[in-house]
């Protein structure tokens, strides 16, 4: 049903990719992290709650339409539907049907819950195309109430010794997953401009967060010494943070889970946070499918991929051009502030 | 454990040197004199010898986490350190209850140095109860203990100065201390932090004093005059500690070189009571040394046969006294030193293995750096300069003291194979092997780990992920495009590389993204430098 051309994962019989590189006729696009999403295509579908997030990637003028989770849709002749992956807002399983044989394309998902976005929903298919991001039985994420805690504890004491706090995340998807999480009691909230453009789509879709104020807007030094500050991985070591001073850095990552990751960034804290399925959750999600064939994308695919096979399932590595969750700087655009 | 877990947390998860300091402060104000006394122990960097074989840890610790042993091995490349990967792997432990039971020394003496002379299945079911009863964070400390690779984020330098806080005594008495043997137990606690101070052991050395390389024009060390300038050799730094009619030598990682050095210890038994010589352990030979790999060659042996002591005597080149007669003699100015240290070598017998280091003599700056160009001939690493008026120091100091070795060898060379690191740089192809051109081939050359910035290693890593042509394990062979080129301080003929060729301290000097592979040197080049 699918098949991996330059481009990207194609459908012939429905004449649409998902999640292509390049410019195609028609992209299905799971969500809107820039590994997924290639600019120019001829027409764009992605989840209703994603498409704002998705124009937003593309330059507003883009036409994106949007589908309801679960609704299906007939693209000639293949039906297809959306379902929520749990990766960040709007991310979306795509299911496609065709002649009485179902795939799924996940993207990238999660399987932990996230107050910002609609939990993972297993969908029965004969063929998975699961990410691999995580795929050793090293990462297995701690309890997320414990991993706030932290984070909120390393807030606390680092406000009462008069330092800011910088915290490193992803702006799309983790930084507003960590608003969430955060105690606004403690101090006031930060964020680089890349994040507050992102908040704003956020909100505008109804996810609850708390009160924010753009760094560039924080002038008076007393609100920063207290203040958590949520500034892309990219923004690390950059002129923009000798605005806080000596700043307590961190950064929210399931890299974080290994020490060495940690260590070679020089920051003082790491939090194993990640909006990717641990091992566990990658085994669990793969079963609950019921799939008897497993293509395997991005991340440790040739560990997964032996896993499966060692455990009677028919699995493949599909190379993609999938990034997952970079353990390097975000591209220098994405990281500039608005 | 608990405690000492934390303070290895604390440590880990800070950078600044006072804070690192405050934690031990800390640790060591609350800490019981017999936990505090392995806690020294391990932070300084004494381990305890390898208790366990590593391959049937990583059987357990498969075993123990439900896991087949690739899985294990995958696992391990990604986390670079066995220790973390099995504290990973594991399923969440019950931590221990508070009180003795969980103190570091139980944990030291009744659970992990029992471990020794268990067969496999005790050691195994020793191990993974532990395993069962430790939290998370102490599990991770204990399989560092363990796998006898415990390496914290503090120096010794750092604890020296802990101790010296907590007990008030001046860090430099606490630094001798520590040096020389001694077992890690309360009383030891006592004696490095009590007020006692003439209590000197008679095998223990001084702390070494070490150069720092130069950096600014040599006009900036003033006057040449003031300057004692001796040849830098490439050999064993070691002391030579004759007290008590008995002889010790040590070499700078506090091993005690006993017996390894037979001529050495020889000789040096013609010196009198109470002296103690700085030195390098030097492969000499008529007046030359040897190159290093004679001697790496020599201490690969168990047993020294009458064979290898001949073709590789080995000779303490003296640099400094530091004891003499039972005088700590530090705080005298070098030259008085080196003069006392010219006597009493002078009073050896003739052919003693015990040489003086021969001062290289000069009408000023210039003359020096002529000497140095020379270096290279005549075996040395470049020049030593010592200020005349300096003592004799404790740790790397700036400012007396300067290393001016001869610039590198460098070759320029292609990237052919990748492998991650470990530590800080785990899960980062961060380990290359470089090849020089034999004709239209690649020939692995030389490894190198070092020498980029973090920048230049995470995007040599992002090659190599994306131009990974075959692997081998861990190993990646990659497409043959990036040239480097890579500093060394000495070369010569090996017939155990495939290139013919050893390099000593090869490291990448720059990445020279202006050179397409076939710009980098053949191997014809790379011979014309032996």
């Amino acid at each position: 049903m699918l098949e991996l051309t330059d481009e990207g994962l194609y459908c012939a019989a429905g004449r649409f990719h998902v999640d292509p590189w390049a410019a195609v006729p028609r992209a299905v696009v799971t969500h809107a992290h820039g590994d997924h999403v290639a600019w120019g295509c001829g027409a764009y579908l992605a989840s209703t709650d994603g498409a704002a997030l998705l124009r937003l990637r593309l330059g507003g003028a883009t036409e994106v339409q949007a589908v309801p989770y679960g609704e299906s849709l007939g693209l000639d002749g293949v039906r297809l539907s959306l379902h929520p992956a749990g990766h960040i807002l709007g991310s979306a399983q795509v299911r496609i049907e065709h002649g009485g044989e179902v795939w799924v394309v996940s993207g990238d998902y999660k399987t932990d819950p996230d107050p910002t976005c609609r939990p993972f929903e297993s969908v029965r298919c004969h063929t998975f195309v699961s990410e691999s991001t995580f795929g050793l039985p090293i990462y297995r994420w701690p309890a997320q109430a414990e991993v706030f805690d932290e984070i909120n504890a390393w807030w606390r004491g680092n406000a009462d010794a008069g330092r800011a706090s910088l915290l490193y995340a992803y702006s799309l998807g983790k930084a507003q997953r960590l608003l969430a999480g955060l105690d606004p009691s403690i101090g006031p909230i930060l964020t680089h401009g890349a994040v507050e453009r992102i908040n704003a789509v956020y909100r505008a879709e109804g996810v609850a967060l708390p009160a924010t104020t753009y760094a560039g807007d924080a002038s008076t030094r007393s609100s920063r010494d207290r203040a958590i500050v949520i500034a892309p991985p990219s923004a690390a070591g950059s002129l923009w943070t000798r605005r806080f001073g000596s700043a307590s850095d961190g950064f929210a990552s399931g890299w974080m889970r290994v020490r060495g990751a940690r260590r070679r960034r020089s920051l003082d804290r790491g939090f194993t946070l990640s909006d990717h399925a641990d091992w566990p959750g990658l085994l669990d999600a793969i079963a609950a499918t019921g799939a008897e064939r497993v293509w395997v994308t991005h991340g440790f695919t040739s560990v997964v991929v032996r896993w499966l096979r060692e455990h009677g399932v028919e699995a493949r590595a599909v190379s993609t051009r999938f990034e997952g969750e970079r353990d390097e700087p975000e591209t220098p655009g994405e990281g500039a502030p608005a | 454990m608990k405690a000492f877990a934390a303070l290895y947390t604390a440590l880990d998860e800070t950078t600044a040197t006072n804070e690192k300091v405050a934690a031990l402060v800390r640790y060591f104000r609350a800490a019981r004199p017999a936990d505090a006394a392995w806690a020294v122990n391990f932070l300084i960097g004494r381990r305890p010898k390898r208790l366990v074989k590593a391959a049937a840890l990583r059987q357990w610790a498969a075993e123990e986490a439900g896991i087949p042993e690739w899985l294990f091995e995958e696992s391990y490349h990604a986390v670079g350190d066995l220790a973390e990967t099995i504290a990973l792997l594991l399923p969440d432990g019950t931590a221990a209850p508070d009180g003795d039971g969980s103190s570091l020394r139980y944990w030291v003496e009744e659970r992990l140095l029992p471990l020794r002379g268990l067969d496999d299945a005790e050691q195994r079911a020793a191990l993974v109860s532990a395993w069962r009863e430790l939290g998370g964070r102490e599990r991770y400390v204990w399989n560092k203990l363990i796998t006898g690779a415990f390496r914290v984020g503090a120096s010794a330098r750092l604890v020296v100065r802990a101790l010296s806080e907590v007990s008030g005594i001046p860090h430099e008495i606490v630094a001798h201390r520590l040096m020389g043997a001694w077992e890690p137990t309360p009383g030891l606690y006592e004696r490095l932090t009590g007020a006692d101070t003439g209590d000197a052991d008679a095998s223990r050395p001084y702390p070494f004093f070490l150069a720092h390389p130069l950096e600014g024009p040599l006009e900036s060390l003033g006057d040449a005059a003031d300057w004692q300038a001796e040849w830098k050799w490439d050999g064993i730094r070691a002391q030579l500690v004759r007290r008590a009619g008995g002889l010790w030598v040590w070499s700078r990682g506090e091993d005690l070189l006993a017996g390894r050095f037979p001529e050495v210890e020889t000789s040096g038994a013609f010196l009198p009571d109470g002296t103690v010589i700085d030195g390098e352990l030097l492969p000499w030979v008529a007046g030359a040394p040897l190159p290093f790999a004679q001697m790496q060659r020599r201490i690969g042996r168990k047993a020294l046969g009458k064979k290898i002591l001949a073709e590789v005597p080995v000779t303490l080149m003296a640099y400094d006294l530091l004891e003499d007669r039972g005088e700590d003699v530090r705080p005298l100015p070098l030259d008085e030193r080196r003069g006392r240290l010219e006597r009493l070598v002078a009073a050896l017998p003739a052919g003693a293995a015990v040489e003086l280091s021969p001062i290289v003599e000069s009408a000023g700056w210039p003359e020096l750096g002529e000497a140095r160009a020379a270096a290279r001939a005549g075996g040395a690493e470049g020049l030593m300069l010592k200020r005349r008026a300096s003592p004799y120091g404790v740790g790397r100091r700036r400012g007396d003291w300067w290393k001016w070795k001869v610039d590198p060898l460098s070759v320029d060379a292609v990237l052919i194979y990748a492998q991650p690191g470990s530590g800080r740089r785990a899960g980062l192809f961060t380990d290359y092997t470089f090849g020089v051109w034999d004709g239209d081939r690649l020939v692995p050359f030389a490894k190198a780990y070092s020498g980029l910035t973090d920048e230049e290693i995470h995007r040599v890593d992002a090659f190599v992920r994306r131009n990974t042509l075959d692997r081998f394990g861990p190993v990646r062979v990659v497409r043959p495009e990036l040239v480097f080129e890579l500093a060394f301080e000495g070369i010569q003929r090996s017939t155990r590389h495939k290139s013919g060729i050893a390099v000593r301290f090869p490291r990448m000097a720059r990445w020279r993204t202006d050179k397409r592979a076939e710009d980098a040197d053949t191997i014809e080049t790379v011979r014309s430098l032996l």
